[in-house]
């Protein structure tokens, strides 16, 4: 009996703190310098989509027509008047208040679009997985049509198709966008979660949480989603650029946001045929899109680099 | 210390156990676990693979019984047939009953058989080191198992979890339950699949080579550990291994396993002692001795189990019985009693008018 409570070789006997997946992923990560530098980045984006409305000098839509009088009716370029430190439009509106607009629906696109990507994709792609045979051929079979349908002409369809209704109407049509851009973007979230699950399905884990009794539905959400959760955070992360691009490559062709209201698509739209006079109102939005884009790739790399170490160096 | 832990007296103990249930075979109730006829086939794209076939044992309340044989012989099938885990498909248990504690298993709808894995029965898995998930804590994986049948509260169950681990002899339980599977040695995390085996107090703890993954000391200490825990708790074991030192050491009866078939089966004294089927001799001539100077290489059997597509009517050992002769290749012997009590063997050859006497 005295061997029940013999402590065992190797086992340490200080106290330390439990070191999970998570802790271990956040200290590699903030190793990775490109990685913090784009996690910065979207900190400082995210902050400007929230608060940047409250903090804009002027509204989106005000029209300082005295201001452009005064400068002989030309838009005011950037850094002359301090009252408009980035400029105005020809229409004499500010573009730092518009740009921080922007940043507002660029980071409502991000999180929504991947909050409409994750509710589909995930369930999809664990359904398809976990029960495998028939159900899984079917899904897939459905995934690969929404994988092999021209992204561009569906958003552009279900917004016309749409336009008129309450839904098209909601949150001054960006909400329609969000969703469309949503439902062609889910596919890779559910090709993922169903390849983890097949291959962690077969895992002794499972078999073990079986012996014990736990329910099918214990399992999959329990056992095998948080296993399978890692690459569907770098996935979602690696896919918020896209759906920006995405909504303002649709902005520049007119289709989600309206005007008044900026987004940096329409605010590159709106400058391009100015572009040679006033370079401003295109490089702004530009740079930012830009920085969005490599801020949220950047991230998304480093935390593939975190989550799974083994894949460090291979790409 | 290492006091054997009245691991002696159980054999002669069970012998007689055994002796008086194969008297009085009409009270059934006096066992745990009674598998009859038990036929678990796999639907390979090759043809149906009989994995296992015809198998019949019983099992009394508190009895260990060790299922021994080498990699391939149905041992683990057997055991994933008796709580229905066998992967379907390919595999199917297509007949036979297994009536646990007066319920026949087989006939219990999906969510009953459910409620009753881990409850009345618990499984501890070969290797240590996959059978737990590693993104989740060693306290929620132990509790799962108290929570989904005991009905406890969090609390409730993490304080019996602490309980537990301090049982399997886990030190300073309470500052591990936050722990994660790779925090802990592979010992360590075979003591957390037996404190989740234990878990709900359940009348059978179905041990499948427990200790095939762990090294030597701590394959000892494991081993009792699971013989003075299921002495303490009153728990049926079927340890499955391919070690007979193990089941030497462990079990009050042996069956012997070859080609998806029980071959010999006994108390542990008489299969050490007189086996009566050339398979087992064999399986006893590879163990290394430490009285045996003469050679430093292990005698093996030769030759491979047969593959168990269209098993033909022999002996399924024939091919690799150095005893064989035409007997053996025409006809499959059925298992016979031998001397002892409760000894039975599937083996012409030590039969009655065979030719080895």
């Amino acid at each position: 009996m005295a061997t029940q409570t013999r402590s065992l070789p190797g086992v340490a006997t200080t106290a330390r703190r439990s070191e999970g997946v998570w802790r271990d992923a956040f200290g590699r990560l903030r190793k990775n310098k490109l990685a913090l530098l784009g996690a910065f980045g979207v900190l400082l984006l995210l902050f400007a989509g929230i608060f940047g409305p409250m903090l804009a000098p002027w509204p989106y839509q005000a029209q300082d027509l005295e201001a452009i009088t005064a400068n002989g009716s030309e838009p005011i370029p950037p850094f002359q008047d301090m009252s408009h430190p980035l400029g105005t439009d020809q229409l004499g509106r500010d573009i730092l208040s518009r740009l921080l607009d922007g940043a507002q629906v660029s980071m409502t696109v991000a999180f929504v679009v991947q909050l409409v990507v994750l509710f589909i994709g995930v369930p999809l792609g664990a359904i398809a997985g976990w029960l495998g045979g028939r159900t899984d051929t079917y899904l897939m079979r459905i995934t690969d049509v929404f994988y092999a349908f021209p992204d561009l002409l569906f958003i552009i369809l279900m917004s016309v198709a749409f336009r008129e209704t309450a839904f098209g109407r909601a949150l001054n049509g960006v909400l329609l966008v969000f969703v469309a851009i949503g439902l062609t973007s889910w596919v890779t979230v559910a090709r993922l979660i169903r390849g983890q699950l097949l291959s962690l399905k077969e895992t002794e884990f499972v078999e073990a949480a079986r012996a014990i009794g736990v329910s099918d539905r214990n399992i999959v959400t329990r056992h095998l989603l948080p296993n399978a959760i890692g690459p569907v955070i770098v996935a979602v992360t690696l896919g918020i650029p896209t759906a920006i691009l995405a909504e303002a490559t649709l902005a520049y062709i007119g289709i989600g946001v309206q005007p008044p209201r900026a987004s940096w698509g329409t605010l590159i739209a709106e400058g391009q045929p100015f572009i040679r006079s006033y370079p401003w109102l295109t490089l702004f939005p530009g740079i930012l899109i830009a920085t969005a884009l490599m801020s949220f790739t950047f991230l998304g790399d480093g935390l593939r680099d975190a989550l799974d170490p083994k894949l460090k160096g291979k790409q | 210390m290492e006091e054997a832990v009245s691991l002696e007296l159980t054999p002669d103990e069970a012998a007689r156990i055994t002796r008086e249930q194969r008297e009085t075979k009409a009270a059934k109730s006096k066992y745990l676990l009674e598998v009859k006829n038990l036929s678990t086939h796999f639907f390979t794209p090759d043809g149906v693979v009989r994995a296992v076939d015809d198998v019949s044992f019983e099992l009394g309340y508190g009895e260990t019984l060790g299922l021994v044989g080498e990699s391939g012989c149905g041992k683990s099938v057997t055991a994933l047939s008796l709580t229905r885990l066998v992967p379907n498909p390919p595999g199917k248990i297509v007949a036979g009953s297994v009536v646990f504690d007066g319920v026949d298993l087989l006939k219990l709808s999906d969510e009953g058989m459910r409620k009753l894995r881990g409850k009345e029965i618990g499984f501890i898995f070969q290797d240590p080191l996959t059978s737990l998930n590693p993104t989740l804590t060693i306290g929620y994986q132990i509790a799962e198992a108290i929570r989904q049948h005991m009905g406890l509260s969090k609390k409730a169950s993490y304080d019996r979890v602490v309980e537990l681990l301090a049982k399997v002899g886990i030190p300073r339980a309470r500052d591990r339950l936050n722990d994660y599977p790779h925090q802990f040695s592979g010992g360590m995390r075979q003591r957390v699949m037996i404190a989740i085996a234990l878990s709900c107090d359940p009348k059978l703890i179905l041990a499948d080579e427990p200790t095939t993954a762990l090294d030597v000391t701590i394959q000892a200490q494991i081993l009792e550990l699971i013989s003075v825990l299921s002495d303490e708790f009153g728990t049926a074991v079927l340890m499955i291994t391919h070690d007979l030192g193990i089941a030497a050491g462990m079990c009050d009866r042996v069956n012997v396993m070859y080609a998806g078939r029980i071959v010999e089966t006994g108390s542990v004294d008489v299969i050490f002692e007189r086996p009566r089927m050339p398979y087992a001799w064999g399986l006893l001539d590879s163990l290394p001795r430490l009285d045996d100077v003469r050679s430093d290489r292990l005698r093996t059997i030769e030759g491979l189990p047969p593959l168990l597509i269209n098993v033909p009517d022999a002996c399924r050992f024939n091919p690799r019985c150095a005893y064989a002769r035409d007997a053996c290749r025409d006809h499959e012997p059925e298992l016979t009693p031998r001397e002892e009590p409760g000894h039975y063997a599937r083996c012409w050859a030590t039969d009655k008018g065979g030719w080895i006497p």
